[in-house]
């Protein structure tokens, strides 16, 4: 069984072999995937409050992400990316604790869905406001420079609507200016919700920017596993070597509404005909029965495992108890002595 | 010998640093051989080098580095080159600091030094005050010191503590204001008022800067007769309601004064506190003093009657004590 928790050793897989690394990293898109089509049935039926946001279509992307990190780097994922949390050692329970509402997940019924993480693990809890978290990962990896701690890299995930807020641009030139082993990793989907590319930005390609933040800068495309596990992971390894902070541009296209509530209608035809509109996780698969590097019984098997982890992460969850209000510590600063006097 | 209360701040931090490792600034112009505008942080970053920082203009970024350094064991502080900017950094602020403890369990430790208020010829982004702003916010602590002691022993309490706190210091009383020496002792408690001249026809509550205008008027009003009580609120949030009731409870009476827009705010929630919770102690419904809800002018002349002044609340108390 594949395990999500706790995290095995990374060291195994930045030397694996390459198809090695390329079914450890369909497995855990396939796990996403699971997961995600498993939160979407429980939505469509009435069981998650709130919204459910997926990453179908950005698993490839994603996985690659968290697949490269160690003990000791830091991870801030943005909304789709269940796949790169799940390899970076994000317990399933946690998203289905959260998405759920039981008092026992990491947000406690106090924040919902993507919002979640655990930053004593170093993997952030985003906020809303993107780009935000950009300045926040560098802020992280400059107490890592302070502390003497070495080896280390921050990867910061955000899309091509994020890149557009001045949060992001601010956090982009600090973290030059402070030349922290940072790698930024900005999914282009196509859509910023409902707004397509050619109202989001006008420069060329996205990846010229990189220039301009003082990043080195490499475009992928986010369909294709091996290339985002080549180009991710290599930008991983220069960040953690000492090069300029880099930039990792994937062009994919969302294959799913913006949240679960929208039915992505202003999504064209001609868009879903896109090259960037193939489905990675069935790219992937399709290597591996062209390659044989599985065979089909256990391709099999790793579906039925993953649907099994999924399961037992939901029935664990339901089984948990809401937050109640009437128990709830309703304070938000932890300074006892202080909090006592707020009303 | 004395130490002005700028002084104060940059002693307070050259402590810090000395004291606590996990400590450093980080701002626009803190470091170098510059020490920051108003040179809070002079000589700083020679005596503790790499611990000072200088900052792009980014005052988002500034504080987001903060908040993911603070959940990394440090203890920035930030320092806005004015307060009115941090209103680009609010998001931060407001939303990621202000938020984090509640959502993941996880204090975020960040001090965010604001040089607030009005001094003359200014103009509307380089005199304001935020206090209220960040007080209506949960997840925040708000200090508002009004003397060269708590100057000194709030901000060390502020970087102490294991939640974001915005230090509101008031670029009026950077040199104005002086002590014979620096407190050895810690002061007051976080949270807690200070009466600091006694009364018993009317309390005049105020903080930062309109402290010492409230302490004028009880000076000047001395000669008509009356005995003004004054309360230091010392912080904003958490706001010591009991203190000011038992004031309240010997004066009757409640003049409250800040230096930031009229329109809700500190002065607002002290007023709404006392008459929710000790109506039956006023003998006259209570007032408030603030500056006028418009941009802060740029002509002194202008200026000198947007925000509150000894005149303004002189006028206003009188008023209040004829009913």
């Amino acid at each position: 069984m594949l395990q999500t928790a706790p995290r095995r050793k990374k060291s195994t897989v930045s030397n694996a072999a390459p198809h090695e690394r390329f079914l450890e990293a369909f497995r855990w898109m396939l796990l996403a995937r699971t997961l995600e089509d498993k939160l979407v049935s429980l939505y469509r039926g009435g069981l998650i409050t709130g919204g459910v946001y997926i990453g179908r279509g950005q698993e490839a992307v994603s996985v690659a992400c968290g697949l490269f990190l160690q003990k000791g780097d830091i991870l801030a994922p943005l909304i789709r990316d269940q796949a790169g949390r799940s390899a970076f050692g994000e317990p399933l329970v946690d998203v289905t604790r959260t998405y759920l509402g039981s008092r026992q997940g990491p947000m406690r019924g106090r924040d919902g869905n993507i919002h979640r993480g655990r930053p004593r693990d170093n993997q952030l809890a985003m906020i809303s406001h993107l780009g935000a978290m950009v300045s926040v990962t560098v802020g992280a990896l400059l107490a890592k420079r302070f502390k003497r701690e070495k080896n280390f890299v921050g990867l910061s995930c955000i899309g091509e609507g994020g890149m557009q807020t001045g949060s992001f641009h601010e956090g982009m030139n600090l973290a030059a200016v402070e030349q922290v082993p940072l790698v930024v990793v900005a999914t282009n989907n196509r859509y910023a919700y409902s707004t397509p590319n050619e109202r989001e930005f006008a420069c060329h390609d996205l990846v010229d920017r990189a220039i301009g933040y003082g990043f080195e800068g490499y475009t992928i495309d986010g369909t294709d596993l091996t290339n985002c596990l080549d180009v991710i992971g290599g930008a991983v390894k220069r960040a953690r070597a000492g090069r300029p902070p880099q930039l990792v541009v994937a062009s994919i296209l969302r294959l799913s509404g913006h949240g679960e509530h929208d039915d992505a209608s202003y999504v064209t035809d001609e868009m879903k005909h896109q090259p960037f509109a193939r489905d990675c996780l069935k790219v992937a698969e399709q290597t591996i029965v062209d390659l044989n590097l599985a065979s089909p019984e256990t391709l099999r098997e790793w579906r039925e495992d993953a649907a099994t982890q999924v399961d037992q992460a939901i029935a664990t969850a339901q089984k948990e108890a809401a937050p109640e209000a009437d128990e709830e510590d309703w304070c938000a600063i932890s300074t006892r002595r202080v909090a006592d006097q707020i009303e | 010998m004395s130490v002005t209360y700028l002084e104060a701040i940059r002693e307070a931090q050259a402590k810090l640093l000395r004291d606590d490792e996990r400590v450093f600034i980080y701002g626009e112009d803190v470091g170098g051989t510059f020490g920051g505008a108003f040179k809070a942080t002079k000589g700083l970053a020679k005596e503790f080098p790499g611990r000072v920082l200088n900052t792009p203009i980014s005052e988002d970024a500034m504080v987001g580095a903060a908040i993911g350094a603070a959940i990394q064991g440090m203890r920035p502080i930030v320092e806005m080159q004015f307060a009115d900017f941090s209103s680009t950094a609010l998001n931060q602020i407001l939303n990621n600091a202000g938020t984090h403890y509640w959502r993941t369990n996880v204090p975020v430790p960040i001090t965010v030094r604001l040089p607030c208020g009005g001094t003359k010829g200014s103009g509307p982004f380089h005199s304001q005050s935020m206090e209220s702003i960040y007080a209506h916010y949960p997840g925040l602590i708000v200090m508002t010191p009004a003397t060269v002691e708590d100057a000194y022993t709030m901000l060390i309490e502020a970087v102490t503590i294991d939640d974001p706190v915005v230090y509101c210091e008031h670029k009026y009383l950077y040199y104005h204001l002086k002590a014979d020496k620096l407190p050895t002792e810690g002061g007051l408690s976080t949270g807690q008022a200070r009466i600091v001249r006694e009364g018993r026809d009317l309390t005049i509550v105020a903080y930062s800067a309109m402290l010492h205008e409230g302490l004028a008027v009880a000076d000047e009003m001395a000669h008509e007769g009356f005995e003004i009580e004054v309360v230091d609120l010392r912080t904003v949030k958490p706001l010591d309601t009991e203190t000011i009731l038992a004031s309240v409870a010997r004066t009757g009476r409640l003049l409250c004064v800040g230096e930031s827009f009229p329109w809700g705010g500190a002065t607002a929630e002290v007023i709404s506190r006392v008459t929710s919770e000790g109506f039956h102690l006023l003998d006259a419904a209570p007032q408030r003093v603030n500056a006028k809800d418009t941009p802060i002018p740029y002509h002194p002349n202008l200026w000198a009657a947007h925000r509150p002044n000894a005149k303004t609340i002189a006028d206003k108390a009188r008023a209040l004590l004829r009913e």
